[in-house]
């Protein structure tokens, strides 16, 4: 029956999971290998999901686990995940975007772009909230932390992006991407 | 309220996760504070933006068949039982069948209708009828069923419409409503109530063992509702809420 279970289950959910593993990996091949380790070990789990709880938001998270002890995964831990996470240097902290500024979101490939080059953190929460439409508890389900640290860095992953995608008067972008 | 400790609640209150009496608070700091107001605006539209990265990378076809042999042929792996004498196979058998006839009926129709969920959410066509709009999708059902119902009114609530299409259940033609909630599908079915179908499906709110989706039944007038979906219980139950008061 769990199996089974796990057919009806986790195929529909094949397209969005190939979605965010390409987006985590930035590379074909690789997603390629993520979700089929994703189902895999999710399907070796299932006995583990609790019936009633957040079937997405489990697989989000044995995607994201696996992503992290992946190759690929540990390259960008080692550049980025173990920098302290309040006063990051290579990140500037919060800032408001100056009025006299105007965001170039019709540009959507200017807007990819800039998801794809926010540092993984960040990438991870605003894909998960503004992608694949999670809601706060259930990204603090996927990525094991409390909310008050999904909150805080989901909105400095927005302004991140609202600054990769500012336009200034000069027609250049302060934030080199 | 300091603006500069507040980014965090404007984005908070932005994506419906803050208390209400909080988000009363920032309601009444956006009517004041420019820069606020305009921060939100641009994360609104940043959010709009962020669409662009939806279903942004698409599998191979190659692929999908890769994964769904996969998935199906450890199905079948599991099926293949530890050998155990032939005799207390029998008497095991013989006592599932026992127990199992008397809930059959009951998961029976559970299972249906979960079926109809998952097999419109996994067709290439969701919907027959694509429309946000309920005097659009309304009457694309008339003459197409022979009943009629009432959808409520989505705007201002959590749920968006997506559309309609027929739906069969013990042979008889019925409406299947998709609506969303966030990523959650909902369908919710509409069939003309026939006898026996009191028996069949349980009273209150129940959760399909086999797929795990939740699912709230009742009846109005001649119509039997179900709601299926794997959205939590509460917004189930809203959504329910809003289709009792529209066909009362």
């Amino acid at each position: 029956m769990d199996a089974e279970f796990f057919e009806a289950a986790a195929l529909p959910l094949f397209d969005q999971l190939y979605n965010l593993a390409h987006w985590l990996t930035g590379d074909r091949a690789d997603a390629e290998d993520l979700v089929q380790e994703t189902y895999a070990k999710a399907l070796k789990g299932i006995k583990t999901f609790q019936e009633g709880t957040n079937f997405r938001a489990w697989m989000y998270r044995i995607l994201r686990n696996t992503f992290l002890t992946s190759c690929s995964g540990l390259r960008v831990q080692n550049t980025v995940y173990l920098e302290d996470e309040e006063g990051d240097g290579a990140v500037p902290a919060h800032s408001v975007t100056p009025e006299s500024v105007t965001l170039q979101l019709e540009n959507s490939t200017a807007v990819t772009d800039a998801i794809a080059a926010l540092p993984i953190i960040y990438r991870e929460v605003v894909l998960l909230s503004d992608i694949e439409e999670l809601s706060y508890k259930e990204i603090a389900q996927v990525l094991a932390v409390p909310i008050g640290t999904v909150m805080s860095r989901l909105s400095r992953a927005r302004n991140l992006l609202k600054q990769a995608l500012a336009v200034h008067p000069t027609g250049r972008s302060p934030y080199a991407v | 309220m300091q603006c500069d400790s507040a980014f965090e609640m404007l984005d908070a209150y932005l994506d419906g996760e803050l208390a209400p009496e909080n988000s009363a608070v920032i309601r009444e700091h956006l009517n004041m504070c420019t820069r606020c107001s305009a921060q939100i605006a641009d994360t609104a539209r940043l959010q709009h933006a962020l669409r662009a990265a939806r279903r942004h990378f698409v599998p191979s076809s190659e692929f999908r068949r890769r994964i769904q042999k996969q998935v199906a042929h450890s199905q079948r792996r599991t099926w293949i039982l530890p050998r155990v004498p032939m005799a207390a196979a029998m008497a095991a058998m013989a006592i599932f069948v026992f127990l199992w006839a008397g809930h059959r009926q009951t998961s029976d129709a559970i299972a249906e209708i979960a079926d109809l969920h998952v097999n419109a959410l996994a067709s290439a066509n969701q919907v027959d009828v694509v429309s946000t709009d309920r005097h659009t999708v309304k009457p694309w059902f008339q003459g197409r069923i022979p009943f009629t119902f009432n959808l409520p009114e989505f705007s201002g609530t959590d749920f968006t419409l997506v559309g309609g299409r027929m739906a069969y259940f013990h042979q008889q033609p019925g409406a299947q409503i998709i609506v969303s909630m966030r990523q959650h599908k909902v369908s919710v079915l509409i069939f003309q109530e026939s006898t026996g179908m009191e028996r069949e499906f349980p009273r209150t709110t129940a959760v399909d063992r086999r797929t795990s989706f939740g699912m709230e039944t009742w009846q109005s007038e001649k119509l039997r509702f179900v709601l299926v979906s794997d959205a939590d219980p509460s917004g189930i139950d809203n959504l329910a809420r809003l289709f009792k008061e529209a066909n009362q």
